[in-house]
């Protein structure tokens, strides 16, 4: 979709390249991240997709176009751009902003309002109470929101942001970034982002291109960035806690135990008991027949109990979606001390996970010998 | 909306206390007899305060078609370089007196209208230029970023994001100019150019304070009204969205 190659900027005055030969093709649908040190190229190699800046050498191709083949303006248009400071027009409102380019391509009232509506809604902003607004009378994650539905007014295949959620702070830029991942799983943009934050580009990017000193250092998915840098500078950039960043980085489900032991609250209690000290289980985890989680049984509460389990069920609290990343998990399981977590979808029951589990799948995949599942799978099965 | 309140309350009180003392003055005055010649030739007045008017109506209109254009140009990229340049010569043409331009401008172009309304123009300009170039100078270049990268030709860039966003203080210059102009135009009796100046001027002649003050009190009235009437232009014409503008309560 966007390809780079043999991409070279030399700014007039200077002698060094600001952005050296660089090669790079980011595919359709995907979030590429720039990523490196300030003053590694990075904005530059963005800038020069829209023509902001002039390439030196080398050539750009947007939708298999040269870039330097088409009108400038159209090729502008047809990009989305957001920019870290955000650059709302003062003097206009909420609406008149987001209407930018519909208004530049002479969209009719009508189309545009609607457009304008339509937004407003995708960045979760009401309408009603934001259309007639001033960038001044907004707070800065207000802003942010609108500065990407401007950039999207269009609906531009493709899009550039420079550090779009640089300059917010770090609570509400989890909720932009998460935001923003839902928004772009619907729409599918193929966007070139800016970045120096590594925490931001491994959760937003599909492909991470690090670069150093204007050349391109490596370039892949966020997983083999931390997994296998290709060299010591890759190795700290990206940080001695790569394996704890991984954990950002999976899926609750894709580290869950599938399908662990239960029992159903049908069953009779004795027999459920029989079954627990054949096993030596102390607890059991308890569904209804369409496998909705009711809670779990201690061996002990139903020791001299009768009739069926489903009475003796204690509510199970802490429960995670296995949707969420193996952080949020794991720091459920530490700030609450539990070994445990049950994972839940739709309020059925889907899996477990325990700090075996997690610290087997972190080494696993952190650890270049690989790991060793089926031991841990054993382990984990204990319940 | 408090701090606004009491500020406009405080700013009324001003204007009362302003009227009060006029009052006094003017009956004062009038006690004197110096308001004599203005009661007995209303026709007179009316006649020069118009030609005044249209001195200043003229002159303004031509500074203002000049020196914003003018503003815009010392403010696009290949004019960079030259900008500080042309300020800083402008800047020191400003500090030749207004009678000095005037006289100057008489050599050349001979006596009449004309030549008062080429002074006035030349001697309004600078407030202009560099209101202009100091509005459009400091917009924030993130803004014009964002428009050039979102597909602003030049054109639609400078109409549509630098001129709304610089309008507050290019029309502040104006504003500047105007009145000014408003007190240089009573020296265009000296090229016979008319005006209110003709009484003001006789009247210091004639050591006749009721004929000068004849000439001075209208031309004073005059420089209030444009003052107050160009500060509505801004009100109205400014984005309510830009931080200059009162026009909107704002509740972040």
């Amino acid at each position: 979709m966007i390809r780079f190659e043999k991409v070279t900027k030399i700014y007039p005055g200077s002698q060094a390249a600001a952005v050296n030969d660089i090669d790079l093709e980011v595919a359709e649908g995907e979030i590429c991240v720039l990523i490196g040190p300030s003053g590694c190229g990075k904005t530059t190699l963005m800038r020069m997709v829209n023509r902001l800046i002039p390439v030196t050498s080398g050539s750009i191709y947007v939708n298999g176009k040269n870039i330097m083949s088409l009108d400038v303006i159209e090729l502008r248009c047809s990009i989305g751009y957001v920019i870290q400071q955000i650059g709302l027009f003062p003097h206009m409102t909420v609406s008149d902003n987001i209407a930018t380019v519909p208004k530049l391509l002479k969209w009719d009232k009508r189309r545009i309002q609607a457009r304008v509506d339509e937004l407003l809604n995708l960045v979760q902003l009401d309408p009603v109470i934001f259309r007639h607004r001033y960038p001044r009378e907004l707070s800065g994650g207000q802003a942010q929101r609108i500065g990407v539905a401007r950039a999207m007014a269009t609906d531009p295949p493709v899009m550039l942001m420079d550090e779009p959620f640089g300059a917010i702070d770090p609570i509400n830029r989890e909720v932009l970034q998460d935001e923003f991942l839902s928004i772009q799983e619907k729409i599918r943009k193929t966007i070139v982002f800016v970045t120096h934050d590594i925490h931001e580009a491994i959760k937003m990017g599909n492909k991470i291109a690090l670069l150093n000193a204007g050349r391109l250092v490596q370039f892949g998915t966020p997983e083999a960035l931390l997994t296998s840098p290709v060299n010591q500078f890759v190795k700290d950039f990206v940080g001695a806690d790569r394996a704890l960043k991984r954990l950002d980085l999976l899926k609750v489900q894709d580290a869950m135990l599938k399908n662990p032991v239960r029992c159903y609250d049908t069953d009779e209690v004795q027999a459920v008991h029989q079954y627990m000290k054949e096993k030596e289980l102390n607890y059991l985890l308890v569904c209804d027949s369409q496998d909705h989680l009711l809670g779990y049984v201690n061996h002990r509460d139903i020791i001299d109990h009768y009739g069926k389990i489903g009475d003796r069920v204690k509510p199970m609290t802490l429960t995670v979606s296995p949707k969420r990343n193996l952080k949020e998990a794991l720091s459920k399981m530490l700030s609450y001390d539990i070994g445990i977590l049950v994972v839940v979808d739709d309020n059925k029951l889907v899996g477990i996970l325990n700090t075996m589990t997690l610290a087997a799948v972190v080494g696993q995949t952190y650890d270049e010998q690989g790991g060793r599942w089926g031991k841990i799978t054993a382990g984990g099965r204990i319940l | 909306m408090k701090a606004n309140t009491t500020s406009s309350s405080r700013s009324r009180g001003w204007v009362m206390a302003g009227l009060i003392l006029a009052f006094a003055t003017g009956g004062y005055f009038q006690h004197l007899g110096f308001f004599d010649f203005a009661v007995n030739n209303p026709a007179e007045i009316w006649k020069l305060f118009l030609e005044h008017i249209y001195l200043v109506v003229i002159s303004s209109t031509i500074s203002v078609s000049i020196g914003v254009p003018l503003g815009i140009l010392l403010t696009r990229d290949f004019m960079r370089r030259y900008r500080n340049w042309i300020l800083n010569i402008l800047g020191i043409c400003q500090t030749v007196p207004s009678l000095a331009v005037i006289a100057i401008a008489m050599t050349y172009i001979g006596i009449g209208k004309k030549t008062a309304i080429f002074a006035l123009v030349i001697y309004g300009l600078l407030p202009i230029i560099r209101n202009s170039v100091a509005g459009l100078a400091g917009i924030d270049p993130v803004i014009i970023d964002a428009g050039r990268g979102m597909g602003m030709n030049p054109a639609q860039l400078l109409f549509r994001v630098e001129l709304p966003n610089a309008l507050y203080i290019i029309l502040a210059g104006i504003r500047t100019s105007t009145v000014i102009n408003v007190g240089t135009a009573a020296m265009s009796f000296l090229v016979g150019g008319g005006g209110l100046g003709d009484l003001i001027f006789s009247g210091i002649s004639m050591v006749d304070p009721g004929y000068m003050l004849a000439g001075a009190v209208p031309t004073c009235i005059l420089a209030i009204f444009f003052n107050w009437f160009l500060g509505k232009v801004e009100f109205w014409a400014v984005s309510p969205g830009l931080s200059f503008s009162s026009r909107r309560d704002v509740s972040p």
